[in-house]
């Protein structure tokens, strides 16, 4: 098992109360960055981390910060985006609830590098426990002069506020959570201008996700270059995995990234394998938005290696063999799935939440439901399948924000990698309703004539 | 700066949108826009219609864009080549926008007071397909009254949400907005609310379609059965130009506008009274008929067919009526 940065203290009793927080080297980061740092020197740490966004882009997040607009009097702004809605992901909450002090610790240093003397923490409407867990912790952390005015006597002042969304998916999209933010119906803003440039109330702003801010915590503490020396290539450090689905031990894991899945999936120290002795059938690697593989392509790329916990190894093979690390949702299925209910089921999540805005996703997110329901239910016909992935390429790229590109993956790569459970939906419409279609060779080894050129 | 959009170069002003340059280039490589308006702020992006490739970002920086990118909210670059027509891409995805915009609609134009000056409708038959491929239910709204002169017809509705902008910015104060969230949303006022101020007639010239409407013209006639004039009067409405377009059949007038450019934009806001309480020819001063595009239906029944239908050639009654079309066709 890796080394853990985040959740090292996990299990230390009342760690969510400041005392024992702190009593375990808490708020280090904040003496040492406050003290010994300058705003830049923190933005340079970060950079040589080679930390990447950890909502699910994966864009690096001190070239985000170094983008930051620097007028002079105009005031920045630093939000946290804790508005974890994806379906398979649930690590923010999990962070939250158990060590709210690293989250602050975290704003707090993050704030400082960019300069923002009000710094806000969003979270989705329904984290009512994690927003009075968060403004106890704030209250605490205030208390003991880390928040508030003239921080440790440095002279350095800042605000922290816990900001409630209304619940919805889209709110999570950085630009739609500014516009909520401000009070506003929660839609996603054209770009450009970018956040960095004109972001809440026209002012530059970094929106960064809760594990983002919280892994500065452990790169100040012990510098970006040995955060760096963690983790393979380009994906440095650990990742928060929520692991779930018909796993033995689901929940949510700190790995080193560049873990292979297989050892993910059956290792002791993870997730120990499938439940109820079935065999894997597929696997949504980083959250529902991210495409969907067969047992065999996320065990092994199409080049026959192993395939591991990171940014570059998953994405390998694009999107025809390949998947995202995305925000790391795990959801493992077992022989016993239908693929097409998860992917109805997926896109009727979608429809839900598109916010009505740009007219591929309003109305395609909708009809790919309802197609998808029409299979599920054993209505579907055979040309329902190229009709679906038409769509879905109809929606992919043309919206202005990358929920429709969310909502086209998973249905477009369900039925590259899985069209022959499709069809046979369509073949065996009575049988579908009450079976399913079970493993087939989805988790045949390699190459595999069907799975290559697909 | 420097703009080549299909193959046709312009020099424009910085901060100009590729719509807008296009625009001033004309003609057939001009996106179609249905949400975006230029008179409103902020308006636009939303619909995807106006979708274009960027085959060179700029000069310094000549990489292409990646995605499509919305002509009416992207700014251009100097050196920056645009595709429009030229692009296959382009053209493909716009398809996709005008059914995606189509399967929800009622597609009732026969019965539509917007027919015949429907931006939808253009698009549609330009752009669209023969067949739907969409099978199922469309999703459909009761028709709510804002006010005792504009109806909503929801069903109708592309959520372009340019009333929305006309609202917060022409009318002093907010009155409706979109309720709801995905296909589901909707446009309302709160709670029913009547939308009642100086200008809030407006919201019937913005809608590309036939959603919002003007009920003191509802049913009343076709708009190509009917003849616009262009007509002005000293309006004492703060902020209205009191500049319209009369709509006449035989010697009534059955309907005010304000008056639309080539894109369907109206050239400046008018107020309520004179859109619905002046309809008397007394109370306008006539400045001359109005062009009309000849590509439009409204235009067809402005230029008299010289040969008469033939259910006139056979009918005496109808010959007498129209003597003097004969004698006009027998003197050509």
């Amino acid at each position: 098992m890796g080394r853990k940065l985040l959740l090292e203290h996990i299990n230390v009793p009342g760690i969510n109360t400041f005392d024992v927080y702190r009593s375990k080297g808490g708020y280090a980061s904040v003496e040492k960055a406050l003290k010994t740092l300058s705003p830049d020197d923190v933005v340079e740490e970060v950079k040589k981390s080679g930390l990447r966004g950890r909502g699910g882009a994966g864009f690096p997040t001190g070239m985000k910060w170094s983008f930051l607009a620097k007028p002079e009097g105009v005031p920045r702004y630093l939000v946290c985006n804790g508005d974890e809605s994806e379906p398979g992901t649930f690590k923010d909450r999990y962070l939250m609830t158990h060590i709210p002090h690293l989250l602050i610790e975290g704003m707090i240093v993050a704030s400082y590098a960019l300069g923002a003397k009000t710094s806000y923490i969003y979270l989705r409407g329904e984290m009512m426990p994690q927003i009075r867990i968060l403004e106890r912790a704030i209250a605490e952390a205030k208390n003991a002069g880390f928040l508030g005015k003239n921080i440790l006597g440095t002279g350095y002042d800042l605000e922290l506020y816990v900001q409630p969304g209304g619940g919805a998916y889209i709110c999570g999209e950085e630009t739609a959570l500014l516009e909520s933010l401000e009070g506003k119906r929660g839609n996603p803003r054209i770009k450009p201008p970018f956040p960095a440039i004109a972001g809440l109330y026209g002012c530059p702003t970094v929106v960064n996700n809760v594990e983002s801010i919280a892994a500065v915590v452990p790169i100040i503490n012990e510098g970006g270059d040995e955060y760096a020396k963690i983790g393979i290539g380009r994906s440095t450090g650990t990742k928060l995995i929520s692991a779930g689905g018909n796993l033995k031990r689901p929940g949510v894991y700190e790995i080193e990234l560049g873990v292979s899945v297989e050892d993910f999936i059956y290792g002791d120290d993870y997730c120990q394998g499938i439940a109820n002795g079935k065999r894997l059938k597929a696997v949504v690697a980083g959250g529902s938005s991210v495409p969907i593989l067969p047992a065999n392509l996320i065990l092994k790329t199409i080049n026959n290696e192993n395939r591991l916990m990171s940014y570059e190894s998953l994405s390998d093979g694009g999107f025809a063999t390949g998947t995202m690390l995305g925000s790391g949702g795990f959801i493992a299925y077992d022989e016993d799935q239908c693929i097409v209910r998860n992917t109805w089921n997926f896109a009727r999540f979608y429809h839900h939440e598109s916010c009505g805005q740009c007219s591929p996703c309003r109305e395609g997110t909708g009809w790919m439901e309802k197609v998808l329901h029409r299979l599920e239910y054993g209505h579907g016909k055979m040309s329902d399948m190229d009709l679906l992935v038409d769509v879905s390429k109809k929606i992919e790229g043309n919206t202005i924000c990358p929920l429709g590109d969310a909502a086209a993956w998973p249905v477009a790569s369900a039925i590259r990698h899985f069209r022959d459970e499709f069809e046979w939906h369509v073949t065996n419409p009575s049988v579908a309703v009450t079976s399913n279609y079970g493993l087939a060779h989805y988790a045949d080894p390699l190459p595999k004539p069907e799975a290559a050129e697909a | 700066m420097k703009v080549t959009i299909d193959n046709i170069s312009i020099e424009v002003e910085a901060g100009t949108t590729i719509l807008n340059a296009a625009r001033m280039i004309g003609g057939e490589i001009v996106p179609p826009a249905m949400c975006y308006y230029s008179k409103l702020q902020g308006s636009g992006g939303k619909c995807r219609t106006c979708l274009v490739k960027v085959s060179q970002g700029s000069e310094k920086d000549p990489r292409p864009m990646p995605k499509l990118v919305a002509s009416c909210r992207t700014t251009v670059m100097d050196g920056m080549v645009v595709q429009n027509i030229t692009s296959p891409e382009v053209i493909e995805a716009r398809k996709g926008v005008v059914e995606m915009l189509l399967i929800n609609h009622p597609l009732d134009c026969p019965v539509c007071d917007q027919a015949g000056e429907c931006h939808l409708q253009d698009l549609g038959y330009e752009h669209g397909a023969a067949k739907t491929r969409y099978e199922f239910d469309r999703r459909t709204f009761d028709k709510i009254d804002i006010g005792d002169k504009i109806q909503l017809h929801m069903t109708r509705c592309i959520l372009c949400y340019r009333c929305v902008f006309t609202a917060d910015q022409i009318t002093d104060h907010r009155i409706h907005g979109i309720l709801n969230r995905g296909d589901h949303s909707e446009i309302s006022t709160y709670i029913q609310k009547a939308v009642d101020n100086d200008f809030s007639g407006n919201v019937i010239d913005v809608c590309p379609v036939g959603a919002l409407t003007d009920k003191t013209f509802r049913f009343k006639n076709r708009v190509w059965f009917t003849k616009p004039v262009e007509a002005n009067r000293d309006c004492e409405t703060e902020g209205c130009c009191g500049k319209v377009t009369l709509w006449y059949k035989g010697e009534d007038v059955i309907r005010v506008t304000g008056r639309k450019d080539e894109y369907g934009e109206v050239e400046e806001f008018i107020c309520n009274t004179c859109r619905f309480d002046k309809k008397k020819t007394a109370d306008w001063v006539i400045e001359g008929p109005r062009k009309v595009s000849n590509k439009s239906v409204i235009s067809s029944n402005h230029y008299d067919t010289l040969k008469p239908l033939p259910v006139v050639k056979t009918n005496p009654a109808l010959q007498e009526a129209n003597k003097e079309q004969f004698e006009r066709e027998t003197r050509l």
